[in-house]
């Protein structure tokens, strides 16, 4: 698969980042030798081989229906970047 | 000119019911309605480095109920997956769904319209956390987030385009409603957000077999407005086309201030979620026994029951449609019928004077403190002629809600009882004769109707008590 540039467009705008022009062109053949690097895998035959769900054999790992382990609102907030006594803030997602 | 000739409409909706657990579906945070802002929430909702999510059994048992209700297929190997995206009201940058194993297939619905009644197709009922909730507009710099919700159990039930109606969608949305308030999955409240309903709507020529370009409205907070904004929405874009416009994609939201939608984003390219199996949840599988367990404990549904009802109470089908409204007044009903065998006058009761009495004081069977057997008790004394309707229901039915004590106590305490003691009933008789000699002349002639006149002149001066059948025949007896 090649890393043109409407892929690189849209990888960047889907992770809502972006770059100058030379960072750009150093990004886009890091990426290029990676995709080439997993396409490796394309060699093996795993027609045969179901896909891998969970890294364990366990199924069915349930909890009951109990309320514990919130943290209270001072704690939940404490790590946020930005935001009041009660709220998470973040820029204005609607203009009005 | 009238364009419901020339256009179809086709409609597919998404319903959103809040699963109805104490706690989330992958933590223990609480999900009740209404607590201050972000304190609901732990590691694990946040998203937190290093947290490992558990999935809750109930959510999952809630689900294939709903899903067993509208006659689904159970997947029975499932996993969860990432569907990711950027948006601050979900915290993780990914929400945990189910894309490739929904866990109900297939499936209808049945809704009844003037056309009849008609199964509407489901694609899938899948699992899914709800999303936080952003708030625009009490702080003028920054958009604030209460990340209470995130994580709350929900189905999301997805018709096939299936609609063709405004109105069907309405039928629709209010037959889900009941379904999962019946079997008690969801608590069905539209204003508090514990059902929503996104409505996909399209139009094209009749006769067309490809669907149109569809507009997706969101914010249809109950179902008369699911009604009223897709009305608007075919009127908006039939008179698009006829003017030589095209309806383009887009998300449109409903402003119930004048019943519009306006356009909230258009869809510029297709979106890419990136779906991949959550790798910190293991994979789910249904075993027979659980599912059978499951099946054992589901109530006899609505549509089942009112089929029971008309078979095996002979009730009429609008007696057993009021009835089977919702499951407190069924079960109330089925109550009421093992203490009385006069089906048609319990089911007439409780329509009648008992939906009456609540309406007025805002009750509902779930909290209603008349034991059924005490109402079968009154209705006996109906049934006897000790006691006649009106006073039976304007009089003693208050009163036995209010104090609990019977019917028989309460009527002898009033001295409402009918009176069968032939003396006291003919001197009631014979006081009426006397005062109306013209009227008994007329009558010995044979204005045989005026029958009617003295024995309603007998109530009123017996106060209702004096019972009219034998009123009646002591009358006919003494004018003969």
């Amino acid at each position: 698969m090649e890393i043109t540039d409407s892929v690189f467009e849209q990888l960047a705008n889907l992770s809502r980042l972006s770059f100058s022009e030379e960072e750009k062109q150093h990004i886009k053949s890091d990426l290029q030798r990676m995709v080439s690097f997993i396409e490796k895998l394309d060699e093996v035959d795993i027609a045969d081989v179901p896909p891998l769900l969970f890294m364990s054999n366990a199924v069915n790992v349930w909890r009951e229906d109990e309320v514990r382990g919130s943290v209270s609102n001072s704690e939940a907030l404490q790590n946020a970047p930005q935001h009041d006594e009660a709220f998470f803030q973040v820029p204005k997602v609607i203009k009005k | 000119m009238d364009y419901s000739e020339k256009y179809e409409v086709v409609i597919g909706l998404e319903v959103h019911a809040q699963l109805a657990t104490e706690s989330k579906l992958f933590c223990g945070d609480a999900t009740s309605f209404g607590a201050a802002p972000n304190t609901h929430i732990s590691p694990i909702t946040m998203g937190h480095p290093g947290t490992l999510p558990k999935t809750n059994k109930k959510a999952v048992a809630y689900a294939i109920k709903m899903g067993m209700a509208c006659n689904c297929e159970i997947e029975k190997e499932n996993y969860f997956a990432r569907k990711n995206y950027f948006y601050p009201d979900l915290p993780k940058g990914y929400q945990v769904s189910q894309h490739t194993t929904p866990i109900c297939k297939g499936g209808y619905v049945t809704i009844k319209t003037a056309a009849g009644a008609r199964n509407v197709q489901l694609n899938r009922i899948h699992l899914e956390e709800d999303a936080g909730k952003s708030i625009h507009d009490i702080n003028p710099d920054f958009t604030c987030l209460d990340y209470n919700r995130a994580g709350v159990p929900l189905i999301e039930i997805v018709t096939e385009p299936d609609l063709f109606s405004a109105d069907e969608a309405y039928q629709y949305v209010t037959e889900v409603r009941k379904l999962v308030r019946w079997i008690g999955v969801c608590d069905g409240n539209m204003e508090e957000g514990s059902l929503r309903c996104d409505a996909n709507v399209s139009i094209r020529l009749k006769g067309e077999t490809k669907l149109g370009t569809k507009v997706e409205v969101k914010n249809l907070n109950s179902i008369r407005n699911v009604k009223k904004a897709i009305e608007f929405e075919i009127q908006r874009m039939i008179a698009l086309v006829e003017s030589g416009g095209k309806v383009q994609q887009q998300t449109r939201s409903f402003d119930a201030s004048d019943d519009t939608t306006f356009a909230i984003r258009e869809k510029e390219e297709a979106n890419d979620y990136r779906y991949f199996a959550e790798p910190d949840l293991s994979p789910f599988s249904l075993s027979d026994e659980l599912l059978n367990d499951i099946k054992n404990s589901m109530p006899t549904l609505p549509a089942a029951l009112l089929q029971q009802y008309i078979a095996e109470y002979g009730l009429n089908e609008y007696d057993a449609t009021q009835l089977c409204l919702e499951k407190e007044t069924a079960d109330y009903f089925s109550s009421l019928v093992s203490h009385t065998s006069n089906y048609k006058a319990a089911a007439n009761w409780m329509n009648g004077p008992l939906r009456q009495y609540m309406n007025e004081h805002k009750l509902s069977f779930d909290s209603f403190a008349l034991a059924p057997e005490k109402l079968a008790g009154l209705l006996k004394l109906v049934e006897e002629g000790q006691l006649n309707f009106s006073i039976a229901s304007s009089r003693i039915l208050p009163v036995m809600i209010e104090t609990g004590k019977d019917a028989a106590t309460i009527a002898t305490e009033l001295n409402l009882l009918q009176v069968s003691d032939s003396n006291e009933l003919e001197t009631w008789v014979n006081g009426v004769i006397e005062k109306m000699p013209d009227k008994v002349a007329e009558y010995k002639k044979g204005k045989k109707g005026l029958i009617g006149l003295f024995v309603g002149e007998v109530k009123k001066v017996s106060k209702g008590k004096a019972d009219p059948k034998l009123v009646t025949s002591l009358l006919e007896e003494k004018l003969k």
